[in-house]
């Protein structure tokens, strides 16, 4: 009951902050999307937080983590955002595929899958979409067959976050012939593996941050699947259940943007807008919105409850808040909004505009807003399919 | 950090819940129209012996002695079932206020007696006539009248449950208190149980027309099956999932009484009522013409919307509260409980 922080809590979180104020990279990396350098640069940084058991805290001790709870993992999300340090470019990773191998990973898997995953030496992409088959992910055609101890991988994947400079991705493939939800196989390979040919895409921002993957008879040990053959459907969508619901979008990095825009308002003092006023108190309140809703969330599932299809509500309502915070930002910018950051009138501290164009592709990855709503609708309020 | 209600606070919410839809059903609801009752005595018996005005009481008056959070839930199921009798305003708001300047007051001694509250924030008065007695302001002080004390105008509102009356009257003698503050408790009380009643009756509304859209066909299935109505429902739910907790919290904190509890109870009683509309007017579209129709409920749940959204303050009051937060004090990860005590 009581939304207090307790002694230890408040430790841990000084001590969250202490280091990164001593660690923090002197100046913003270049995006790890954007070059091999700001790739690797990101990679260094995920090196220096698993150096200071900062990477992974809620993970288990034994690979690499602190064995911390939900709530400690927000409040080092908390840290982490109001220090302003780097974006996570091990987030596929660490943040969709470790908590399904913790939950469906045999002993072997974890122990040679996690630690480098926590240390920043293997980078993961995922490879779950098809040409044919983005909302209707049932509707792969890439397949896996099994020669003895080998798994042989063939298709075409598209979307794959981080597939330019990434080492690894883990994706759905299908035994031949099988339909639908049946007959898929959740499969890791590297991303070097021969047969692998990774064709970056541009992305609107001019970042290649996806990649189409051609697979032409990847071979890689059986140890490769997670969960039994067949079992890929149900492990993918209790991933997808994490990525909607909590671990990709902590309510930190809203927050820390909303304070970002409050502070943009009030700079500009009497000259302000007062309608764009009420714009910016909107989005700070969207922020602690999805914070309490969050920490309500850890609450339950602290107390053994389970992430169920109510993640849908967090994934709609994330992404929407997050155009709303940044288009607010720009219209309090005005005609310099559309200025590039390097430009001679740029607005001071001018991420805006980054952050505007990643946002408008919330309401697409993880499951269209769309697909969202169809899973509220059938099961959270029971409506017929 | 535990941000989950206990096991009693959940059980007690349960019984309320329970008996409000076994009492105030749409059939009952009617009977009253009809008769023009401005309370249902069977009800209101019930929800007294179940102790649910005693809640917020202190126990030297008499009450439970539990506190803002323990009564939101109650609010809420309040809200849920649209109750007619004025629970939420005389044991959620007026009577903490009476036991805060006089424990003892005989009009406390009985559970079953509502208490009316003017409020400068409200022009009209609540359930007025049937009150045993009104708490009236008047420059920062609190006096207390009789109904017969005072000149009742009634004001009928679109919520045809909704008992408003204009009181005029004279603040002539020695007040109950002289104390301001305990009118911007009130405020802060009446906001939030304004919220919570949101909260509840938007989830009504969903259920209602989730239920109607289930079993209503067109074009040869039920209209649930289609994505225009099932994402129409999906975006009100969302709403209410994000009001919800920011409502519960307020109640958490708002003894903290600073510009922090203060600014989640306005942002509560805003986007409860925002979720509230969406609702409602989602329920009535859901619904089509048979939700435009007197026989079906949607419009008790859309009336009661509309006159929440204003009672306890309106959208522009609260979001004005909101701003006086950010000007106050700053914002940002490690300022979200930032009133419960935490260093930042």
């Amino acid at each position: 009951m009581p939304l207090t922080y307790t002694t230890s809590q408040q430790t841990f979180r000084q001590e969250a902050r202490a280091w990164l104020a001593a660690h923090m990279p002197p100046a913003p990396l270049p995006h790890f999307d954007a070059t091999r350098d700001g790739f690797e640069a990101h990679r260094a940084w995920e090196r220096t937080l698993h150096a200071g058991g900062w990477s992974v805290v809620s993970w288990p001790k034994e690979y690499g983590g602190r064995g911390l709870d939900l709530i400690e993992w927000l409040i080092f999300e908390e840290e982490y955002y109001r220090a302003g340090a780097p974006g996570r470019v091990n987030q596929n990773g660490i943040c969709l595929l470790a908590p399904t191998m913790m939950e469906y990973g045999t002993a072997e898997q974890k122990a040679r899958f996690l630690p480098p995953m926590a240390s920043g030496e293997e980078i993961w992409a995922q490879a779950w979409s098809e040409p044919q088959a983005g909302s209707d992910l049932a509707h792969i055609r890439a397949t896996v067959t099994q020669e003895g101890d080998e798994l042989v991988l063939n298709g075409h994947k598209i979307w794959s976050s981080r597939a330019v400079f990434a080492d690894w991705a883990f994706g759905l493939f299908r035994t031949p012939g099988s339909e639908r939800h049946r007959g898929m196989s959740l499969v890791f390979f590297p991303l070097n593996a021969p047969g692998v040919t990774v064709n970056a895409i541009r992305k609107m921002d001019g970042h290649v941050g996806f990649a189409e993957l051609f697979l032409e008879n990847v071979r890689v040990p059986v140890f490769n699947r997670l969960g039994e053959d067949g079992q890929g459907w149900h492990i993918c969508m209790a991933t997808a259940g994490f990525e909607r619901g909590l671990l990709l979008r902590s309510p930190a990095r809203y927050q820390q943007a909303a304070a970002r825009l409050v502070a943009l308002y009030h700079a500009q003092g009497a000259a302000a807008d007062p309608v764009l006023g009420q714009e910016v108190a909107r989005a700070w309140m969207n922020a602690e919105a999805y914070m309490l809703a969050i920490y309500a969330m850890c609450s339950r599932l602290l107390a053994g409850g389970k992430i169920g299809p109510e993640a849908s509500t967090n994934k709609i309502f994330w992404s929407e808040l997050d155009i709303h915070l940044h288009r607010t930002a720009l219209a309090l910018l005005g005609p310099r909004a559309e200025l590039l950051p390097d430009a001679p009138e740029a607005a001071h501290d001018h991420d805006w505009l980054d952050g505007y164009v990643f946002s408008l592709a919330g309401p697409i990855y993880a499951g269209s807003n769309e697909i969202q709503r169809n899973i509220i609708a059938e099961r959270m309020l029971g409506l017929p399919r | 950090m535990d941000f989950r209600f206990t096991e009693d606070q959940l059980m007690m919410a349960e019984t309320a819940r329970k008996l409000l839809a076994d009492t105030a059903t749409s059939a009952q609801l009617r009977t009253m129209l009809a008769n023009g009752m401005a309370r249902d005595d069977a009800r209101w018996t019930k929800i007294v012996e179940t102790g649910l005005t005693l809640t917020m009481l202190p126990e030297d008056a008499g009450g439970l002695g539990l506190t803002e959070a323990d009564f939101v839930l109650i609010a809420e199921a309040a809200g849920y079932a649209a109750l007619p009798e004025p629970l939420v305003e005389s044991a959620g708001i007026a009577a903490p206020l009476l036991a805060a300047i006089a424990p003892a007051h005989e009009v406390l001694g009985d559970p079953a007696a509502t208490i009316a509250i003017g409020h400068a924030i409200n022009p009209y008065v609540a359930d007025a006539d049937t009150a045993a007695a009104l708490l009236l302001h008047h420059d920062g002080a609190t006096y207390l009248r009789r109904p017969d004390e005072v000149r009742l105008i009634r004001e009928e509102s679109l919520d045809p449950f909704r008992r408003l009356f204009k009181v005029e009257w004279e603040p002539s003698g020695e007040p109950l208190s002289a104390a301001p503050d305990l009118w911007s408790d009130a405020l802060d009380r009446g906001a939030l149980f304004m919220a919570a009643q949101c909260a509840g009756l938007a989830q009504r509304a969903i259920d209602i027309a989730v239920d109607y859209a289930k079993t209503r066909e067109q074009f040869g299935k039920p209209i649930g099956a289609y994505q225009a109505v099932k994402h129409l429902l999906a975006t009100a739910q969302v709403q209410v999932e994000f009001a919800k907790p920011v409502v519960h919290a307020a109640a958490i904190g708002l003894a903290q009484r600073d510009v922090f509890s203060r600014a989640r109870i306005s942002h509560a009683k805003i986007v409860a009522a925002e979720a509230a509309d969406l609702a409602t007017r989602t329920a009535l579209q859901v619904h089509g013409a048979m939700g435009y129709s007197w026989e079906v409920d949607v419009h008790f749940l859309l009336k009661r919307a509309l006159a929440l959204n204003t009672a306890w303050g309106g959208p522009g009051f609260h979001r004005e509260r909101v701003l006086a937060r950010l000007r106050a004090a700053p914002a940002g990860p490690e300022y979200g409980f930032a009133h419960a005590g935490m260093e930042a």
